[in-house]
């Protein structure tokens, strides 16, 4: 019993940091200046953001996945597609792998 | 009124569409997990449960590797605060999107905000306005997808055992790819994305978890943020 207390204390808490982190971000930012360097810091927040997301991942990838990281973005920016973009990095990377690179 | 609901209705059938592609390998990838949970001895309403509280993909992963009796809750949740600690800047750029609505309003749609619909959303207010509504659609979108695949993957095994062989790994890092260029604003990004990637790959490799994110991010937006000297620049609609 005092283990399923446990299991349901642990996930509560995970879900609790969670999403505190969420709402703060967003409660915070609202409360700072919106004007100035701090404007031109959140105005760039967004881009550099998910730009860290993907470099890490896109170099661990190896030179297939770099190929497929520039095939996909030189995709979206020719049609817009995502989907279509998301599908080429995809079959790349698959292809590559497939054939053991 | 009735056209407010309907613009609501339409924003949220409009997010959920456009999550749908990356929800399919969300989905996928919650198969692993679910696997992985009911060898670790989750049962599935305990994994439920966790899907619907947590809703954050890397840290479930840690969560059911550190799953081990007695379950150490002290390092558990030091490591999701780790992990999670991008949502603290994911949180606040959604400021904007957010603007006018009641503390309510946020403290309900905050929660369904993952890496991919944040991403969407993003990308898409970049171009044209778009309502939280959108948001909340692409939340309900990968929610669903998450749950489903966990739930799948715990009581029938994953639906792909191995989802690296199909590249189903690079499809977070190709749909973040394919996003990424609705958020260039032109050439005064370049000094900020070169020193947000920069970072990005040096704390990735020195410090653990997902600190490389917050790193970049906010070593990229601070170079821009240093960087602005001319009055009446930057101040452009964001």
């Amino acid at each position: 019993m005092a283990d399923t207390l446990l299991v349901w204390l642990v996930i509560g808490a995970a879900a609790l940091v969670t999403y505190g982190l969420r709402i703060s971000g967003l409660l915070l930012a609202g409360r700072l200046p919106k004007s100035g360097r701090f404007k031109t810091f959140m105005d760039a927040l967004p881009g550099t953001i998910l730009l860290s997301l993907i470099i890490p991942a896109a170099v661990a990838a190896g030179p297939i996945g770099w190929l497929a990281t520039l095939a996909t973005g030189l995709c979206s920016c020719k049609t817009g597609n995502v989907f279509l973009s998301m599908v080429v990095g995809v079959a790349i990377v698959a292809l590559g792998r497939w054939w053991g690179i | 009124m009735g056209n407010r609901h309907l613009q609501q209705h339409l924003d949220l059938r409009a997010g959920f569409t456009a999550s749908l592609v990356v929800a399919a390998s969300v989905g996928a990838y919650g198969s692993v997990l679910g696997l992985l949970a009911a060898q670790k001895g989750l049962t599935w309403y305990q994994l439920l449960v966790m899907n619907l509280s947590v809703f954050a993909g890397s840290a479930q992963f840690v969560i059911v590797d550190m799953w081990l009796p007695p379950l150490p809750i002290v390092e558990i949740t030091l490591a999701v605060l780790v992990i999670n600690m991008r949502y603290l800047l994911i949180g606040a750029s959604l400021s904007p999107l957010f603007q006018g609505t009641s503390l309510r309003h946020r403290f309900l749609f905050m929660h369904l905000v993952a890496d991919e619909n944040w991403a969407i959303t993003m990308a898409r207010f970049h171009k044209q306005r778009v309502s939280t509504w959108f948001l909340l659609g692409g939340g309900l979108c990968v929610q669903l997808a998450w749950c489903s695949g966990t739930m799948l993957g715990h009581r029938l095994g994953a639906v792909i055992t191995n989802p690296e062989r199909y590249g189903l790994d690079f499809s977070f890092v190709a749909v973040f790819t394919a996003l990424v260029f609705s958020f260039w604003r032109g050439r005064r990004d370049l000094l900020p994305w070169l020193i947000a990637a920069m970072f990005a790959l040096a704390s990735e490799a020195l410090l653990p978890g997902k600190w490389y994110i917050v790193c970049g991010g906010v070593a990229g937006a601070l170079a821009a943020a240093v960087r602005e000297t001319e009055p009446g620049r930057g101040h452009g609609n964001g």
